[in-house]
């Protein structure tokens, strides 16, 4: 009986500390000069790689403001300060650790997980506790479909991926003589949600030109073979192949398109940076047109970073091991950008004043416009298309941003 | 549908493209079919990490190519390393279980699984890797069909791998005492069988041949930490079809499966590739109760 109280009385004293600790925390969004802001993203688990891409991004912006004389709200200076916590690229932990964020640590301003996934997770808490998120990594459009008020992407959406590679097509047609409607497209996807986003795209503006889809498959997400599908597209001689899904689908195809000798005039694929496939697979896919939200090559600029090539680097110089900035980096260094101009024209830590300045961005950055439109997603940016031109990534459309001109048909080796 | 079917039936020679495609992949197949088998016949322990020790043996392939080596030379390296791996799995792990109920080893290998997937991921991080084997692709048919000589290398290897397993259950000392074994442990025992032993061997075995076919498998197709579930799913349903015990039965219900799920994947669209395969093994099992409610009707 003595040693049940003394546990008693132990445990009595510990949910007393623990409630302190609570009390303690709950007051974290702004203390003395620094502002917190709270992101769970994937450390750990299959979106490690780029998590940690996202994490870096937002470090660099943070770093990049604070050195810069910091935030200014009511004419006093603030730091940043972001608190991370490893989803393990998993929705249920991702949901969990939001609420954690927002209820326990106090955190009133959140930047985004990374994948769409994720952010389909997250973003019902934040909107639960009315806490506005700037996120970076989810691009699916059905995240800006179901009316959410705190929910803001700085990046396109899924279904612009592929769309320009459609209207590069029709282009290319009528530079040939051709009518538009007379191309021939064959697509290939990877049955998931981003994938599907990135087909509905593309069948609009396939519609829109009046193409015809001779190839209409759908990959099984645990299946790394298209021979099957290639070898209908070498039967078929499409004008164009696109494909989507993940780094999977991307290197799969570039492999089986070398192995295969496919002889399309033009492939466009997501995730070929992702993927390495100049890496790995060398001269064969040269030619390649590959969608990017962001590029170093493009002359977007801001006075924060300044251009889109000095971000690119500052980002090499501060971060070792990098050949390439990842796009992820980039516009997670945006969604940073994003909070920072808020707190400033709202001039207040209120989370309702800075969810309507944050409705009201219209910002020129190194990363793209931004401006977002009443779903929240980003309208003031558009997707670029580059081509693999012996190794390199040359952005050839839209043309008002284009560097270099299309190789067409493409030369692969 | 009907237009592919037609297509099928206007160029007959893409028959052949997909024939022997589907027979290439089936090869590989049945090596890790083949492993889950004799673990499956010999121990009764129903491995669920077969299709992470698959993408073991990949990532040995893809070490050897980040070291400037012709990943072909992992083959042997990747079947060494993984046997050893796969006694240590045993004396630490299986060996623990194997007199337990089902559920136990099930438990056991799941939880290995995960384990090794996340210690892959560790080790390799979460990106897709390939590991480029630089040969050619030859065509025939005047272009309409082409072979990856890689893909036929796979064959070749794949085959007088199992040619190898064959002989030496057949004719080997180790070979007649795991057969033994997996008659009768008891009596194997009695006999002078040291079983704890040619437990140990098997379940090694096992991981080898799975670790030789994730080195082919890095070279055809692409590896990543998480894609074990996919081979150790395949594993399954072949041996199922195929039951235990009959290795020329495993091998030859992986290479038609291999065929039938590329001429479904023609005809219906890639997002039928894999549901034909378990729908094939569906039809098989409705079948199989067909024929032994048949065989009890006759024994009452």
């Amino acid at each position: 009986m003595k040693t049940f109280t003394r546990y008693l009385r132990a445990a009595l004293l510990g949910i007393g500390a623990l409630g302190l600790l609570a009390t303690g925390t709950a007051q974290a969004k702004v203390e003395g000069d620094t502002i917190t802001l709270g992101s769970a993203i994937s450390l750990t688990g299959k979106y490690s790689t780029n998590g940690v891409h996202a994490k870096n991004g937002y470090e660099l912006a943070v770093k990049r403001i604070n050195e810069t004389g910091g935030v200014k709200v009511g004419g006093k200076s603030y730091k940043i300060k972001v608190v991370y916590y490893d989803d393990e690229s998993t929705p249920a932990r991702g949901a969990q650790l939001a609420e954690r964020l927002i209820k326990q640590d106090g955190v009133k301003y959140m930047l985004g997980p990374y994948s769409s996934g994720l952010t389909k997770a997250v973003a019902p808490v934040t909107e639960k506790y009315k806490i506005p998120m700037v996120e970076a990594e989810g691009a699916s459009r059905s995240l800006f479909t179901q009316g959410y008020r705190y929910l803001f992407a700085v990046l396109s959406t899924s279904e612009q991926y592929l769309a320009s590679s459609i209207a590069l097509a029709a282009e290319i047609a009528k530079k040939n003589g051709k009518k538009p409607s007379d191309v021939k497209v064959a697509m290939v996807f990877e049955n998931d949600p981003f994938s599907l986003d990135v087909r509905a795209g593309v069948v609009d503006d396939v519609k829109k030109h009046g193409m015809t889809i001779v190839v209409d498959d759908k990959l099984p997400r645990d299946l790394s073979d298209m021979s099957a599908t290639l070898t209908k597209v070498r039967a078929l001689k499409p004008d164009l192949l696109v494909v989507s899904g993940h780094s999977k689908g991307a290197a799969t195809a570039a492999r089986q398109i070398k192995e295969m000798k496919i002889d399309v005039p033009m492939i466009a694929l997501t995730h070929c940076e992702s993927a390495k496939v100049v890496d790995k697979f060398g001269p064969s896919v040269n030619g390649f047109l590959c969608p990017t939200q962001w590029a170093e090559t493009l002359s977007y600029s801001d006075d924060f970073f300044g251009s889109a090539a000095d971000y690119d680097k500052l980002f090499k110089a501060t971060y070792s091991g990098y050949k390439n900035v990842p796009y992820q980096s980039a516009q997670a260094s945006a969604a940073v950008m994003v909070w920072k101009d808020a707190f400033e024209r709202a001039n207040s830590f209120d989370t309702e004043k800075l969810r309507d300045a944050i409705a009201d961005t219209n910002m020129k950055t190194f990363y793209g416009g931004i401006q977002f439109s009443e779903a929240g997603n980003n309208t003031a940016k558009p997707m670029v298309l580059r081509q693999i031109q012996d190794g390199k990534f040359n952005v050839v459309a839209p043309s008002k941003w284009a560097s270099h001109p299309v190789d067409w048909p493409r030369k692969a080796q | 549908m009907l237009d592919n079917l037609l297509l099928l039936v206007q160029a007959p020679v893409l028959n052949i493209q997909l024939l022997l495609d589907g027979l290439l992949i089936g090869a590989i197949f049945a090596m890790a079919a083949y492993g889950l088998a004799l673990v499956w016949g010999v121990m009764n322990v129903k491995n669920l990490a077969q299709g992470d020790f698959v993408i073991m043996g990949g990532y040995v392939a893809y070490v050897f190519t980040k070291m400037d080596l012709h990943p072909i030379y992992a083959l042997p390296v990747a079947f060494v390393g993984m046997f050893a791996f796969g006694w240590l799995v045993y004396v630490t792990i299986i060996r623990r279980v194997i007199d337990k109920e089902l559920f136990t080893s099930l438990l056991a290998t799941f939880g290995l699984a995960i384990l090794l997937q996340q210690a892959m991921n560790l080790i390799f991080g979460s990106d897709v890797q390939t590991a480029e084997s630089g040969f050619d692709t030859r065509f025939m048919f005047g272009g309409m069909v082409s072979i990856a000589e890689i893909k036929f290398v796979a064959l070749v290897l794949a085959v007088s791998l199992s040619a190898c397993v064959v002989i030496f259950m057949k004719r080997s000392r180790m070979g007649q005492a795991i057969r033994a074994t997996a008659q009768d442990a008891r009596a194997a025992r009695v006999l002078g069988i040291n079983t704890d032993r040619v437990y140990a061997f098997t379940f090694s075995l096992n991981c080898a041949i799975c670790g030789a076919a994730g080195v082919l498998i890095a070279m055809i197709w692409v590896i990543q930490p998480y894609f074990g579930v996919v081979y150790s799913i395949r594993s399954f349903v072949i041996v199922t079809i195929a039951g235990l015990g009959n290795l020329l039965a495993v091998i030859v219900t992986a290479l038609g499966l291999g065929a039938a799920e590329q001429f479904s994947a023609f005809i219906f669209g890639a997002e039928f590739q894999v549901a034909s395969v378990v729908c094939l093994l569906i039809g098989v099992l409705i079948w199989r109760q067909i024929q032994q409610a048949r065989k009890r009707q006759v024994v009452e």
